[in-house]
């Protein structure tokens, strides 16, 4: 009982470190949304290419998808275009892009300039759908399936390795 | 006079110096007091340790429009909680609500402070047995008699 009770400290200060220990190196940034299994919220905003054609939830249904919130004003969404457009071109990956708080002019020329990745473009200028969607930072990532439901979120840039994770996820909805 | 003028000039600027402050149109003073309070307690998803009162980034900005906005319209505060929660998740709550993942956050100190308690209790419990009455000396016969032998040597060096 004597000598249990004098290693109780070192088992206690062991069990904390544990506890402590599962905390280092969690990517403290990426908040686990809550929209997951959830369908994309209900909009109704205008195609960014063509501001007569509006665009709803329902436009997103049909196949498995990239949904990805960018802007022009963003670094690192130039950043991940190229990956993007290598996606759409060479894998056959339907993306719909939001154009998130950004200026319908600007985001054309971008468009043109370093070539345009997504099937639709939905521009949110006031960051309507960006809200429903709990954006807070672009480029943000979701994944879609066939019925336009929410299955995973990605936050920040679409590289090599961000992209085959991705690519896994997007399989196995295919299968189901 | 110079002094005077200096002292109005910096009492002036004074009001430029403040957190992120916007002006909004509230429909009454509770309404203000209620926006003031939701803001100081919901985080700003994007810069993590300030609340959506304090954080001049853009998510901060719009979510206290919304939050105005709500409030304008009648939204209860649960209704503000639940949409912000729908959205962002339980990380906007600095108050975060009672659920199975917030137990151990909830109850761990007073779950500490019990084994504290529990602890204290044992330790001069244990005490209390090992001196009944009087005061205990530890050394044994011996052991006092080998302490005086060293005494005894160090007075003769």
């Amino acid at each position: 009982m004597r000598q249990l009770t004098a290693i109780l400290p070192l088992v206690l200060f062991i069990a904390l470190g544990l506890f402590l220990l599962n905390g280092i190196g969690k990517d403290t940034k990426s908040i686990p949304s809550p929209l997951i299994d959830k369908p994309v919220p209900e909009f109704s905003l205008s195609d960014l290419l063509d501001e007569q054609k509006t665009l709803t939830a329902a436009d997103l249904k049909g196949r498995p998808a990239l949904l990805n919130v960018w802007a022009t004003w963003c670094p690192t969404c130039k950043q991940e275009h190229a990956q993007l457009n290598r996606i759409a071109r060479d894998e056959g990956i339907t993306i719909y892009g939001v154009n998130y708080k950004d200026d319908r002019a600007k985001a054309q020329i971008w468009l043109e300039k370093y070539m345009n990745p997504y099937a639709l473009n939905i521009f949110d200028p006031e960051g309507k759908l960006g809200l429903n969607l709990g954006v807070y930072g672009a480029p943000e990532t979701f994944l879609l399936d066939a019925q336009g439901v929410i299955r995973y979120k990605h936050i920040g840039a679409i590289d090599q390795l961000v992209w085959s994770e991705l690519r896994e996820k997007m399989k196995q909805l295919e299968v189901n | 006079m110079v002094r005077h003028a200096l002292f109005v000039i910096l009492l002036t600027l004074s009001g430029l110096v403040s957190a992120a402050i916007d002006t909004y149109e509230f429909k009454d003073e509770v309404t203000r007091e209620r926006f003031q309070s939701l803001a100081s307690e919901l985080r700003c998803p994007k810069c993590q340790n300030q609340n959506i009162a304090d954080s001049n980034s853009p998510i901060a900005k719009d979510l206290r429009e919304e939050l105005h906005r709500m409030l304008q319209d009648g939204a209860n505060d649960q209704q503000v909680v639940d949409f912000m929660v729908g959205r962002y998740g339980e990380f906007v709550l600095y108050r975060p609500r009672m659920s199975e993942q917030t137990y151990l956050l909830w109850y761990g100190p007073a779950v500490l402070l019990l084994i504290g308690v529990v602890v204290v209790l044992l330790v001069s419990g244990k005490r209390k047995k090992a001196e009944p009455g009087k005061p205990k000396t530890s050394l044994s016969d011996a052991e006092k008699l080998r302490l005086d032998q060293l005494l005894k040597q160090e007075q003769d060096k």
